[in-house]
């Protein structure tokens, strides 16, 4: 094995030899850590807090898949990734999934060989520019200085709005957020351009928030979702139900404070299902039957990751809005256990 | 009397291609390059086995698609609808581009600072040791970050130039901005007959180079020095000027104005194109000056007190005896140092700077997913460049090293 990989690194890195075919689980469970792509740092989403441990939405995602398949949320190694870098990290097997504010399209899903498991946020790209630039609508940025991460979908997205509209701009392409955020404050550029939570996001940090304004505008849909390499499908699986589970707990109502209580057994068929007391799910991914209650003690359902990371109570403070349950005109509508 | 002993007749023996040194460097030498066959077609079978594993095929195809994407710097047209052969092209001769500028800054700041360390002067001397020590051991993606923030965070936006009190101001009569998205100079708008006076110049640059030839030719057969410089000065600017008044002014200037979110009309030096031609320049600098130091070095103390034993005076020291024989030191490690900057130019990615690595080997490969083939383009553009970097400077070496008769 070690062989293998000095001389397919030799080869080529973007195709460094390692077993890609369907054995994450069992990796991973060797290993004892789960290897899981985030974002540089995007407050809310993704980013080390005072004391150096990862915080966020995304990073709440690689919690519960380390919470189902090692029984421990904490055994996670993050590793952060680039617009540029993310895709080679996860298609070479240097990670075992990806939670990174990344927008599944058809070109990554099919050319590109990954599987989206599902959507954890429904996002848009939306503009943000200094409140004093007296800009109102993204119509009136003809000849604009504009920010852009690349290696990412606005980057496409901006140029087919400003041609689409008979608009000039000056792309000034930047490789993270924060440089992005540094080039923007300096007036550098005169709009910031990514999805409206990352901008959201990045204005919860600013010294005076309130001296920016985001325009109206959500030019694009960005359903931002996990992803796993294609050929596992067992892996993608287990991702894709521990993201499913996450969003049924929340509409069934189990939350981190009464599963242990609901673990003992409950009236509701597919609560029971889910945590383990009837039938024979977890076996069915490859995995023992408290999976489902480990991942919800240990970050939450669905609404308690939002509300503790980006929700309206947060400096970041996101509405539900599209992310709200299917049940209260949201999006989220996780397939039945069963 | 002579006995005539046959050779004795042995056949070839397997143990020879060992023991026998005729046949040994041989067998190790078949030897060696079948484990280096082997090893290469491991390493072609590792690939096109990952590849299949990846459900990867191996396609150029792409470069003919819609890239999608904008890029700032174009020398070339280019739009979002233009395809993704076209992105690289226009990263290529964005690379060329600041691999050109550096290479020229660069030259001229090593001679100069070279030349000073040798000063009698200690001030200079000790200027410029700092110069070259503080850039030559500082990594150059620093000095980069360090030129494009200090850019950014220093220079006034464009919108402090805005109103009646503004708190920024253009320099030179106007005509330049300096901002912190670049630099915005005069645009040239060439008129009707600007042909001609393109023409003009480059017709004095032809004469210069006659007059020098006819001056060297002279000088030889005559003795009598003529004041090249003069002269060379006076053709350089004396026809052009004439031609530019008796044309009627053909070409003028556009300056840059403050209109909506930005200055337009001039010509843009974008900050990561200065960041990178600076940082490239005085890094790459820093080593020509050591290597000029070198040279001159080299070239004994008894040519130069032989030049003065001939009443040369100092500058013509330098120019005659002492630089033609320290150029055939320094031409060699200098076109490594042009193939450096050309590489370390691949840092613009740092900045933002859009060269070839930022498009075709940043953004295509990202959207495309062609990780291979896009780096094997990457790596063959510059080793095509570098080779034809080193072939055009070992040509200009032939002609300045020692001719021995």
């Amino acid at each position: 094995m070690k062989k293998s990989v000095f001389y397919g690194t030799l080869a080529v890195a973007a195709v460094a030899a390692g077993t890609l075919s369907a054995q994450t689980l069992a990796e991973v469970q060797e290993r004892g850590s789960l290897n899981c792509g985030v974002s540089t740092g995007l407050t809310g989403f993704a980013a080390p807090d005072a004391s150096g441990e990862w915080q966020g939405f995304d990073v709440a995602m690689c919690r519960a898949v380390a919470a189902a398949v090692l029984g421990d949320a904490m055994a996670v190694e993050f590793v952060p990734t680039t617009g540029q870098t993310r895709f080679t990290a996860l298609a070479s097997g240097e990670i075992d999934m990806l939670a990174r504010n990344t927008t599944w399209t058809f070109s990554r899903d099919v050319d590109l060989g990954f599987e989206f498991v599902g959507v954890n946020y429904y996002d848009g790209q939306g503009f943000m520019v200094p409140r004093d630039l007296g800009v109102s609508s993204a119509m009136e940025l003809d000849g604009a200085t504009v920010c852009i991460q690349t290696g990412t979908t606005t980057e496409l997205n901006l140029a087919d709005f400003f041609s689409s509209n008979g608009m000039s701009y000056e792309p000034v392409p930047i490789e993270t957020n924060a440089e992005a955020q540094q080039q923007y404050l300096a007036g550098a550029c005169d709009v910031y351009t990514t999805d409206a939570s990352g901008l959201a996001a990045t204005r919860a940090t600013f010294e005076d928030p309130s001296a920016h304004v985001i325009l109206p505008e959500i030019i694009s849909k960005e359903p931002l979702g996990p992803l796993v390499r294609h050929g596992d499908n067992q892996w993608g699986d287990i991702v894709r139900w521990t993201l499913n589970g996450l969003v049924s707990a929340e509409e069934l109502g189990i939350t981190s404070a009464n599963v242990a209580e609901l673990a003992t057994g409950t009236d509701n068929p597919e609560i029971n299902r889910m945590l383990g007391t009837e039938g024979e799910y977890g076996a069915m991914l490859g995995l023992d039957g408290d999976w489902m209650v480990r991942v919800i003690s240990s970050v939450g359902n669905y609404g308690e990751i939002f509300e503790g990371n980006i929700g309206e109570n947060t400096p970041i403070g996101l509405a539900r809005g599209l992310n709200a349950q299917w049940t209260d005109g949201g999006l989220l509508y996780s397939p039945p256990f069963r | 009397m002579a006995t005539i002993t046959d050779p004795p007749s042995e056949g070839f023996r397997l143990s020879q291609l060992i023991y026998d040194t005729r046949y040994r460097s041989l067998t190790i030498q078949v030897v060696a390059s079948i484990f280096i066959m082997l090893g290469i077609a491991f390493l072609f079978m590792n690939v096109v086995t990952n590849l299949q594993a990846l459900g990867k095929d191996f396609d150029f195809g792409f470069l003919g698609n819609r890239a999608g994407y904008d890029i700032n710097q174009r020398l070339i047209e280019y739009s979002n609808n233009s395809t993704h052969g076209r992105a690289a092209m226009v990263g290529i001769l964005n690379t060329l581009l600041v691999a050109f500028l550096g290479c020229i800054v660069a030259t001229v700041l090593g001679i100069f600072a070279g030349v000073m360390r040798l000063s009698k002067n200690w001030l200079v001397a000790k200027l410029m040791a700092v110069y070259v020590e503080g850039f030559r051991n500082i990594p150059l993606l620093l000095w980069i970050l360090v030129i494009f923030a200090v850019m950014t965070e220093s220079a006034p936006q464009p919108r402090d130039f805005r109103g009646e009190d503004a708190s920024a101001s253009m320099i030179l009569f106007d005509s330049v901005a300096v901002t912190n998205r670049g630099i915005f100079v005069p645009a040239p708008i060439w008129g009707p007959n600007s042909g001609i006076l393109v023409a003009v110049f480059l017709l004095s640059l032809v004469a210069i180079w006659a007059f020098r030839r006819y001056a060297h030719k002279r000088q030889e057969e005559t003795g009598e020095i003529l004041p090249v410089f003069w002269i060379s000065l006076g053709l350089f600017f004396v026809p052009s000027i004439l031609a530019y008044f008796v044309l009627g002014q053909p070409v003028s200037l556009r300056y840059p104005e403050l209109a909506g979110f930005n200055f337009e009309g001039g010509i843009q030096l974008r900050n990561s194109l200065i960041a990178l031609w600076f940082a490239l320049s005085l890094y790459t600098g820093a080593f020509i000056a050591e290597i000029v130091r070198a040279g001159i070095l080299a070239i004994s103390k008894g040519q130069t007190e032989a030049a003065y034993a001939l009443g040369l005076r100092p500058n013509r020291t330098m120019s005659l005896v002492i630089l033609p024989q320290a150029l055939r030191v320094i031409i060699p490690p200098l076109i490594s140092q042009y193939l450096n900057l050309t590489k370390n130019s691949s840092l613009a990615i740092a900045v933002g700077y859009m060269d070839v690595r930022s498009t075709l080997g940043g953004i295509t490969i990202n959207q495309t997913g062609r990780e291979l083939e896009g780096m094997l383009l990457l790596g063959c553009f510059y080793l095509a460049t570098s080779l034809i970097i080193s072939g055009a400077m070992n040509v200009y070496n032939n002609s300045v090293k020692l001719k021995e008769r």
